[in-house]
């Protein structure tokens, strides 16, 4: 079973074709939604609440460009580890190398924050009542049930996680018509008395971009599933896109909920802060409600990262840009069962580093950079293989402006890392310039040149 | 379709153990590294306060300080929270730096992948000068 040979008999097994465009928006927004839950509000701290709303919206503009280009470039190269496999055809091995572990990194270090909320809530509602609860078992038992959910097969982790994934966004619906009266006709929102000016200026706005990422972070993870869907060129765009919106509505919404109930010094540190939300409103059913929609929505992005983390790790193993052993598709579930098992003492040991504020930077930034190249990636997608050239699934429309745009957001998101987190910054740039350089000398040589080039595609203009 | 083919070496199983380990030290070291050089995210410091506070010295109206109380708060828990302040002075030199590394990281990562590229399309496609695709 461990031997090279068997491994190279077993990745002959390929991923099931079982998903649908209900799985894809499941599997994004299920990802993404906990920043609403919890993360986003670092941005209140960094620029005040109207910094945090604006960073809401510039960052959504980000995220809109990042749905098009890529529903274009995935459902045209329909293949797992989504935008690793994407680099591999478009600009070329260690480029490929770093948007793999990219994607490792962003989901992992996610996975690990979402086991640490749900440890930290049952902590939070224990003391409520008197008790003392450790969070680590609860922690480690999150991330194990998690896991062998997605050993034992992706249609029933992904049918799971739209069900708890819905439960959540209409939770927050349900807070939104409490907040706003529309239910009984008394307002709680206080927002003439809370708001306040911007507490450091429109420089405090740009900083606040850093942590408004939170509230989408993670959405283009839809690609993992580029192999297991039914059709990609319905399915990817329509889930994708359906899911920006809904984040885009459930962002705003939650915004506007928080920053009318809690006051915002508080607001920009707190750990749960729809939950506390829904404590201030004073009714015990919206509290439950809450807690179970903050279980959940951490419970299905820590589900969703694993699901991609695993299958970026996977794809890379399977061309020998990490060890091959990983590679191996299980031969009854279908499921890439060595990475899944592999990534979960990872992320335990991340969640118990006690590093939180590390963790989340170090995935912010990991998306970030994705996100970097993927601005250039559809630039040179289509002029290696320009409109008419091979079948796309979805073309997106105003090109090049998405790209533009995405491209300027992007340098600006870096400089708002910087304000506050230039340590940070500078250190994870480090770990990636140290592991490319790694890559080249002693990874690369592994690989089989002709056959990362697997797409049924002429050759590229140019080449 | 006599092309020349690379052959890579096999790896062996301790080796693959040794590489996956490689990138999870990386990765631990980056994560601990701005602890070890004293910048962390507590880039931002909290404002020295001397005697017991109170909701007004903390700019806190009366709506506000009523919502912190049912949060659990008092002036004295509060103060730590409101008084913590983020500092965005801008230094050129460590923003120039910055901006070098991100930059030259896309470009050596761009120009390698460029050099590997065009292994793979050769190989796949054979040489350019041959009958293409």
């Amino acid at each position: 079973m461990g031997t090279a040979a068997s491994a190279g008999q077993q990745e002959k097994i390929s991923l099931l074709k079982v998903l649908g465009p209900v799985h894809v928006w499941a599997l994004g927004v299920g990802i993404v939604l906990v920043g609403e839950y919890m993360g986003w509000n670092f941005s209140v701290a960094k620029g005040g609440a109207y910094g945090s709303l604006i960073a809401c919206w510039v960052i959504g503009l980000l995220y809109t460009c990042v749905a098009m280009i890529d529903s274009e470039v995935t459902s045209t190269v329909a293949a797992a580890g989504g935008q690793y496999t994407q680099a591999k055809h478009i600009i070329g091995p260690l480029m490929a190398f770093n948007v793999g572990l990219y994607l490792v990194m962003a989901y992992t270090m996610l996975e690990a924050a979402d086991a640490l909320v749900v440890g930290d809530l049952l902590k939070a509602v224990a003391q409520q009542y008197g008790a003392e609860l450790d969070p680590r078992p609860f922690v480690v038992l999150t991330i194990a049930f998690l896991a062998w959910m997605n050993y034992r097969g992706v249609f029933m982790t992904l049918t799971v996680n739209f069900v708890i994934t819905a439960f959540a966004f209409i939770a927050i619906l349900v807070l939104f018509f409490h907040a706003t009266g529309l239910t009984d006709g008394h307002s709680v929102l206080l927002h003439r008395e809370l708001l306040v000016d911007l507490p450091y200026g429109w420089i405090g706005v740009l900083a606040s971009l850093q942590f408004g990422m939170w509230y989408y972070l993670g959405i283009e993870g839809t690609c993992q599933a580029a192999e297991e869907v039914r059709s990609a060129g319905r399915s990817i765009p329509m889930g994708t896109m359906g899911g920006m919106m809904t984040l885009l509505i459930a962002a705003s919404l939650t915004w506007y909920i928080c920053t009318g109930i809690i006051p915002w010094e508080y607001l920009g540190q707190a750990t749960t802060p729809l939950y506390d939300a829904a404590r201030l409103m004073g009714s015990v059913e919206l509290e439950v409600m809450l807690f179970i929609g903050t279980m959940f929505a951490a419970i299905a992005s820590a589900n969703g990262c694993i699901n991609d983390a695993s299958r970026a790790w996977f794809s890379m193993s399977r061309d020998r840009y990490m060890p091959h052993w990983f590679g191996a598709v299980h031969p009854r579930y279908r499921t890439p069962y060595r990475s899944i098992l592999f990534l979960i003492p990872i992320a335990v040991s991340f969640a118990f580093t006690g590093l939180l504020d590390q963790v989340i930077t170090f995935s912010i930034l990991s998306g970030l950079l994705g996100y970097t190249f993927m601005s250039f990636n559809i630039v040179r997608f289509r002029r290696l293989w320009p409109l008419g050239s091979i079948e796309r699934g979805y073309v997106h429309p105003y090109h090049p402006i998405p790209c533009i745009v995405l491209g300027v957001l992007c340098a600006a998101t870096y400089f708002a890392t910087y304000l506050g987190y230039g340590t940070s910054l500078l250190s994870i740039m480090a770990f990636y310039i140290l592991v490319s350089i790694w890559f080249v000398v002693r990874r690369y040589p592994f690989v089989k040149r002709g056959e990362q080039f697997t797409m049924p595609w002429p050759r590229p203009k140019g080449y | 379709m006599s092309r020349n083919v690379y052959k890579p070496p096999v790896q062996k199983g301790f080796g693959q153990f040794i590489d996956a380990m490689v990138v999870l030290a990386l990765v631990y070291l980056s994560l601990l590294a701005p602890l070890l050089l004293g910048g962390t995210a507590a880039e931002s410091a909290a404002t020295e306060h001397k005697a017991a506070p109170t909701w007004e010295e903390l700019k806190q109206n009366d709506v506000m300080k009523a919502q912190w109380e049912k949060l659990g708060h008092t002036p004295e828990t509060a103060e730590p929270i409101v008084t913590k302040k983020f500092s965005y002075e801008v230094e050129p030199l460590s923003l120039g730096i910055t901006i070098a590394v991100i930059v030259g990281y896309f470009i050596f990562m761009l120009k390698m992948s460029d050099r590997e590229y065009r292994e793979v399309i050769n190989e796949r496609f054979g040489p350019k000068a041959g009958k293409g695709d």
